[in-house]
């Protein structure tokens, strides 16, 4: 079973870069800029979050993006119009980021008819743990759709394995506890969580929670096959919303993170 | 008067193994949490069959909070409104002023037995702040209180009195201000402390097991009820009426009553300025399913499944999703739900102010409302049974503000 998400983590180079912003912030124009910026300074993953006005497994800083996009009317439709209109555009693979009540309000059917139609990925629902997956994974997997599930520091052993047994795509690793947002240091659990997840699992796994540094990125592609940012990126956009020099600072930000993969990898050119 | 009331026994209700009552409830919680939930689950299970549990939480309930709670047959003001006979269960004389005392303590024992020496709660009135800061300074645990900015503003004795308790009170700016974004940010606490937390939360909402066992500590309502009711009135009442935030005030009275089919159980939601998007927290009126803090109910949702901001003139009643049992009671036909506005609450308030010498909180004025409605046309020898959930002194400044403070110009005393 070949998705486009297998197909970026298969073979040798870098580890992974998957960014996440949050769609439709600060307004849709921008937002899709955004994500053809990101995906010309070479992420491999755009991680597209659905504005939702109670993020609780997130912090501050995309709590205040989920607000901004809120204000400039986006809602999980809009997301995906944004992922239409830069589908073509974008080599990078699109994972729906949301948390379950956008999706359930939608329509479950109905969103993973619209996801798949418009070339989205994967999905990835934060509050949406295995034990209450079942039938909608097996809509999402049925529309030819990855479903992504986050592991943590605190996910027994026998639910990574569930967890490697129900995802497609790649497994999410939470470095740490705690909520979203940037950190000067990744949190210490991450390389024990990703030799737990090797144990059970063939899938890539990528790490994200307080990636903010190349050095953050060099440090977790030692051992991972992909790092996430978030915060850190969403801080980016938030500091230069006003400016008409938005898109061209995501992507110099996001060139500057990969200076961490390039340093890693077998070869210095990341392939796409 | 001395009166030995046992908690029902427990796994009489239970929801099923991942916490569903019916359609509703579960266990929606981000994959940190889910560990923590199921050690918590796990605890609590074991603890409900513990007898030396039982007996501390017991205890604790007869002589720290004063249980029983009088059962107080409000003569005069069934006299005035001409028809029923109603009895109020007087949750305003338990320590601390409210129902939520019985939770939190049962809660805090459970935290101590779980070796956790931090509590986290949010707050919506205050006053499940208050009791959880004081289930808190009598175990000697350390106590964090969320509550929505603008609670903190209009529920200012409550914050008050959790700061003399000891507990430090952080104001919540995010979202609506309000409960909902106290919940967000104690459940944020929760996720990055998870190793010494305790998440005290404090009604019959969040994931499994939290719904089943805030109904079950304050089943000692409906228990106590039964008992009392059976003497004062010589049988069951032929309704019960309860307020109904996210509900655990009403699932604890109509425990007592939830196998006597004929006893008609009601519970009472905020209406607030009217069936206005926005301006009320009707869940069951307006409301859809979906999923909210953990838990999938009835809530109040846009379109595009963002929670609507609510509006209340109590706080405690201010929150757009009720309890997951209540959503299955109504579904089966057992509860049925109304609403009273913010102006019929106030009035429920006044009535029992001046005709029986009480002031009711604003959250239990709902029921009150509820009654004046239906009580002139219930026949004499009929009763009700409402329970009034907790005392109003946090609410006199609103009520002053509302202009309804004093005597009305040219009111002599009679």
């Amino acid at each position: 079973m070949s998705s486009r998400l297998a197909d970026i983590f298969s073979g040798p180079g870098a580890p992974r870069l998957i960014t996440y912003v949050t769609g439709g912030d600060p307004d849709a124009t921008r937002s899709a800029d955004i994500l053809r910026a990101l995906d010309r300074a070479g992420a491999n993953i755009l991680e597209v979050g659905v504005p939702f006005s109670d993020p609780l497994a997130d912090g501050p800083v995309i709590q205040r993006a989920s607000e901004r996009a809120l204000r400039a009317g986006a809602s999980l439709g809009s997301v995906l119009d944004l992922i239409e209109q830069v589908r073509s555009d974008v080599d990078a693979g699109i994972v729906v980021f949301t948390y379950a009540n956008p999706i359930l309000r939608f329509g479950v059917e109905a969103f993973t008819d619209r996801a798949a139609a418009i070339g989205v990925d994967g999905v990835l629902v934060l509050d949406l743990p295995i034990e209450e997956a079942g039938p909608f994974r097996e809509q999402v997997v049925s529309a030819g759709l990855d479903q992504i599930f986050l592991v943590s520091p605190t996910t027994t052993d026998e639910r990574l394995a569930a967890a490697a047994a129900l995802g497609r795509g790649f497994l999410y690793g939470i470095s740490r506890l705690g909520v979203t947002g940037a950190r000067s240091e990744v949190g210490g659990g991450a390389p024990q969580l990703v030799s737990r997840v090797r144990k059970v699992s063939s899938l890539p796994i990528a790490v994200g929670f307080g990636v903010s540094h190349p050095d953050h990125v060099r440090q977790i592609g030692q051992w991972a096959d992909g790092v996430v940012v978030g915060s850190a990126l969403v801080d980016v956009v938030a500091r230069q919303s006003e400016s008409d020099q938005l898109a061209p600072a995501v992507e110099e930000y996001i060139r500057w993170l990969r200076s961490g993969t390039d340093a890693v990898g077998v070869s210095s050119d990341h392939e796409k | 008067m001395k009166m030995t009331i046992e908690t029902p026994p427990a796994g009489r209700r239970d929801p099923d193994e991942r916490g569903y009552f019916g359609a509703y409830g579960g266990g929606f919680v981000p994959e940190t949490l889910v560990a923590p939930v199921e050690e918590l689950k796990e605890a609590y299970l074991e603890a409900r069959m513990d007898p030396g549990f039982r007996e501390g939480f017991e205890r604790l309930l007869q002589h720290y909070v004063g249980r029983p709670t009088p059962l107080y047959e409000a003569q005069r003001w069934s006299r005035a409104l001409g028809g029923a006979r109603i009895f109020l269960k007087r949750e305003d004389l338990a320590h601390t002023g409210a129902h939520k005392i019985n939770n939190a303590l049962g809660q805090a024992l459970l935290a101590v037995r779980m070796g956790k020496q931090r509590v986290v709660a949010e707050t919506g009135a205050g006053q499940h702040g208050v009791a959880t800061a004081t289930a808190c300074a009598l175990l000697g645990l350390t106590c964090e209180v969320y509550m929505g900015a603008d609670d903190v503003a209009r529920q200012a004795p409550n914050v008050v009195r959790m700061r003399l308790l000891g507990a430090k009170v952080t104001p919540v700016d995010s979202g609506s201000r309000t409960l909902k974004d106290a919940i967000n940010e104690a459940m944020r606490d929760w996720v990055t402390n998870i190793e010494d937390t305790y998440y005290l939360l404090g009604s019959v909402l969040g994931p499994h097991p939290y719904p089943l066992m805030v109904r079950e500590f304050q089943s000692v309502i409906g228990a106590e009820a039964r008992i009392q009711i059976q003497a004062q009135a010589d049988g069951p009442p032929n309704v019960v009426v309860a307020c109904v935030g996210g509900g655990s005030n009403a699932l604890g009275i109509f425990d007592g009553f939830v196998d006597q089919g004929d006893v008609k159980l009601v519970g009472v939601e905020a209406g607030g300025d009217g069936m206005v998007a926005g301006r009320h927290a009707a869940r069951f009126v307006t409301g859809t399913v979906g999923v909210l803090q953990g838990t999938r109910s009835v809530i109040l949702q846009d379109q595009n499944g963002n929670i609507e901001p609510t509006h209340s003139v109590s706080a405690g009643l201010d929150y757009a999703a009720v309890g997951p049992e209540h959503a299955w009671l109504r579904d089966l036909g057992r509860a049925e739900y109304a609403w009273v506005s913010d102006e019929e609450a106030l009035a429920g308030f006044q009535q029992l102010a001046r005709l029986e010498g009480i002031l009711p909180a604003l959250e239990s004025s709902h029921a009150l409302a509820y009654v004046a409605r239906i009580a002139p046309s219930l026949p004499a020898q009929s009763v009700v049974l409402a329970n009034l959930s907790g005392r109003g002194d946090k609410d006199v400044e609103i009520i002053e503000a509302q202009g309804l403070g004093g005597a009305p110009a040219g009111e002599t005393a009679s």
